[in-house]
């Protein structure tokens, strides 16, 4: 039993402490059985106070910690790492999930939620009291990736995977390379052919002799585990049986296809879609011809198939704004004497491409903005299409447009065999039917499945540059993993208690890697758990008649601890406001905040000063004070004392 | 008891690759739930041991609920089979406990099913609600 423990209970700014009473917490776990330190943290994951652990563990010898904060799957390896800085085995941390699981689930009752979080905190501590030190187990990994989807986000992550040293087996479905690339014809802003791109990239790839690449061939079978994948691939009748290291998945996105009548698709030739309109501006030439007849007018309707408020695509693609208003700039270029009108819910040219916004105004493209409760109607008279839109942008006038082809610009929709691939690889799906990454901004191409990593489109709409961007990411972080041609894992794995193992064989039974075995001990026969096999799912525990095989970290001893844990009771009283208390207690109650608050109040103490002369007194960033003095001032630290002389900074004092 | 005030405890026996991201997904999406609702969180449905079940009713849990790998399990494609086996081998226990054995309920969790984990939590708490706590309940048997 542990008796040195640290209990660390974040505010996470105010995500938890807006509505757990995390301050009487710290006070109370100060209490507990074994616990040395119990502090409330303004952000546990901060540098400041990751540093302030550390001390902690060495300066009062710590042999446990507990953290309070955010979902384990966000910052277990942040703290594990704080943990092995300060000497502390990893193990003996335990991360308590308060804020998914807690604040954020229980707003509207923090009460309810501070008593649930006292239980959730009396668990990790029961828990940690019996953790153990573990060392991890070292395993040889493939320095193979396979790469599904050879579009340009994994033709270009395969380049750089192999210019690595990796082997890369890029599987691709069809029977050419570059996806929708491709097919784009000219891109932004290289004003590039989107062709020219992708054989200039397979050429890369000829070149490395270390990458094959397969055509038509689908993904049948996956098995095994990180560094140790078993890829079946079908190649015609052939089937193929890779072994690799990872999986990074680059399979991309379909274009949304719009159902027949929608803006008139389908019911008149003159009604097509973006993509169907750039491979026709491509390869006209003179004169935009289409079906025989001249084109000198385009409509152009936005946001087809994508932010349906009602629908199941909500999201913006984001890319489809900057494709219609390229594509226009092109026809002018190539064409002339052209009229554009853009029926546009809002323009989304962000970063480089509003230039582009800004020039096709230039040009005398008209924009028309109409809402989703309003939307453009597609009339056909002879197959001729008059569109009758409300200007949104003036007096909601209905004007009448006649115009010699409608384009829609259609968005981004996940493929259609991206469920196959998700229960191939265990990828989840996010609730836009995309791939969901662990983490949008912690762990942006990580998947939980270890070793399996996503980029480019198929985790959401991007822009070819995000795509690329995602799958070097994804690259990167693979060859970080593989590198060494050694991964640690966890050494959460089973374990036999030799004197009361009878070796009945009903754990080897359920086990689907072979992992456990018999083995003579002391004169009778035993359970014997090969390490480097076992993935640590504990299957095997409850099969056990003479409950002789466990799974470490989720002992009897830790998981009955935890139950009893959360079932005690708590003596918890209405929460007074902090504001209140730090009114009453001034720079005495900032004691458990971030040290850099403590100096700016004593910055502070008697003065009202501005940022810069601030951070000029302590010695810090300006950019650094203004973001720690604007939470100080959310939680009522400190308030402006308006503006200074020259009326050019705020300045700001202690709140009394 | 009136199910009006009664709040019955639920212990949920989640997962770490799959139910759990769902669960998260509930709270980050603010979808409320009972707060008398507890989670711990293992590598597999098909670990958990009938002995932890009957610590949760002694120490005074109405209920279990296991958000159940199935299909989804990356371990074992027999997991809901190995997770069955539990729940049976826990009920017979239940029943020898005087612990009605609808106090124990598995559903297949995946890791985007924040709305179906929330349906499952209202559902069980309205069954449970009916059933009353489970001090009652041991306390008339007897």
């Amino acid at each position: 039993m542990k008796q040195r423990i640290g209990v660390y209970i974040c505010h996470c700014g105010g995500n938890i402490s807006d509505y757990v009473d995390v301050e009487q917490l710290g006070k109370l776990m100060a209490k507990e059985n074994g616990v040395l330190i119990s502090k409330n943290v303004m952000f546990a994951c901060s540098d400041s106070t990751q540093k302030e652990i550390e001390q902690d563990i060495e300066e009062n010898k710590l042999d446990s910690i507990v953290v309070a904060s955010c979902s384990p799957k966000l910052h277990t390896h942040t703290f594990r790492n704080v943990a092995i800085r300060a000497g502390l085995n990893p193990y003996n941390y335990t991360q308590v999930n308060i804020r998914e699981q807690c604040s954020w689930a229980h707003s509207d009752k923090p009460m309810d939620a501070t008593i649930k979080a006292y239980g959730l905190i009396r668990a990790g501590i029961n828990r940690v009291s019996y953790s153990e030190v573990l060392e991890s187990l070292e395993i040889s990994a493939q320095k193979v990736v396979a790469i599904i989807g050879a579009g340009v986000a994994g033709m270009r992550a395969a380049v750089d995977l192999a210019r690595m040293d990796n082997q890369v087996y890029l599987i691709e479905k069809g029977n050419t390379v570059g996806g929708h690339v491709a097919q784009a014809g000219r891109l932004f802003p290289t004003n590039e052919n989107g062709k020219e791109v992708v054989d200039r990239l397979y050429q890369r790839i000829r070149q490395q002799s270390n990458i094959t690449l397969f055509t038509n061939a689908t993904l049948e079978k996956v098995s095994g585990s990180i560094g140790n994948f078993w890829i079946e691939v079908k190649l015609g009748s052939e089937e193929l049986k890779l072994n690799v290291g990872s999986v990074l998945v680059t399979t991309g996105f379909d274009f949304y296809d719009p159902k027949e009548g929608e803006f008139g698709y389908r019911l008149s030739d003159r009604v097509i879609t973006l993509p169907d309109f750039n491979k026709m501006v491509e390869n006209s030439k003179g004169k935009l011809i289409h079906n025989g007849k001249s084109v000198k007018s385009v409509a152009y309707i936005y946001c087809v198939g994508n932010r349906q408020s009602k629908g199941e695509n909500r999201y913006c693609s984001r890319q489809c704004c900057t494709a219609a208003i390229h594509s226009s700039l092109h026809v002018h270029e190539k064409f002339e004497d052209m009229t554009a009108y853009h029926l546009f819910r809002d323009i989304r040219t962000y970063g480089k491409q509003e230039l582009l916004y800004q020039q096709s105004s230039k040009n005398g493209d008209i924009y028309i903005r109409f809402e989703e409760k309003e939307p453009p109607v597609v009339e056909l008279k002879n197959g001729n299409p008059t569109i009758k839109v409300k200007d949104y942008l003036t007096t909601k006038r209905e004007l009448t447009l006649d115009t010699d082809l409608v384009v829609l610009v259609t968005g981004m929709v996940p493929r259609t065999d991206s469920n196959s691939v998700s229960s191939k690889l265990k990828i989840p799906i996010g609730i836009d039917r995309f791939f969901n990454e662990i983490h949008p901004k912690l762990k942006p191409v990580e998947t939980v499945i270890k070793g399996v990593y996503i980029g480019g489109a198929c985790q959401g709409p991007k822009n070819i540059n995000e795509s690329v961007q995602s799958a070097l990411s994804g690259a990167a972080k693979i060859n970080a993993t593989l590198k060494s041609g050694n991964i640690n894992l966890e050494p959460i794995i089973a374990r036999v208690n030799a004197d009361s193992c009878l070796w009945c064989g009903k754990c080897a039974e359920v086990c689907e890697y072979d992992a456990i075995s018999s083995i003579a001990n002391g004169g009778k026969l035993i359970a014997e758990v090969n390490k480097a096999t076992c993935k640590g799912c504990g299957i095997c525990a409850p099969t056990c008649p003479s409950n002789a095989i466990e799974l470490a970290q989720f002992t009897d001893n830790e998981i009955e601890s935890m139950i009893d844990g959360l079932m005690s009771k708590a003596e918890i009283s209405p929460r007074v406001e902090s504001q209140q208390n730090n009114q009453k207690a001034g720079v005495q109650s900032l004691a458990g905040y971030p040290k850099i608050w403590r100096t700016i109040a004593n910055a502070l103490e008697g003065n009202t000063l501005t940022i810069p002369q601030i951070a000029e007194k302590i010695d810090q960033e300006a950019s650094l004070v203004t973001w720690h003095l604007m939470t100080m001032n959310r939680y009522g630290f400190v308030e402006s004392a308006g503006l200074n002389d020259n009326e050019d900074y705020f300045m700001y004092k202690l709140k009394k | 008891m009136s199910t009006e005030t009664f709040s019955p405890k639920i212990l949920v026996f989640s997962t770490d690759k799959i139910s759990d991201p769902g669960i998260d997904q509930a709270g980050l999406r603010k979808l409320h739930y009972s707060p008398s609702v507890y989670v711990i969180s293992l590598p597999c449905s098909s670990g958990i041991k009938p002995r932890w079940i009957m610590r949760a009713f002694k120490q005074g849990f109405d209920g279990v609920f296991i958000a159940a790998d199935g299909h989804e399990c990356s371990y074992s494609p027999k997991c809901a089979e190995h997770t069955n086996t539990i729940i049976v081998e826990s009920q017979k226990m239940m029943k020898e406990n005087n612990i009605n054995p609808k106090r124990i309920r598995m559903a297949a969790l995946c890791s985007v099913c924040a709305e179906p984990f929330v349906s499952h939590m209202g559902n069980f708490s309205k069954i449970l609600s009916e059933l009353g706590s489970l001090e009652t309940e041991v306390y008339k048997a007897q």
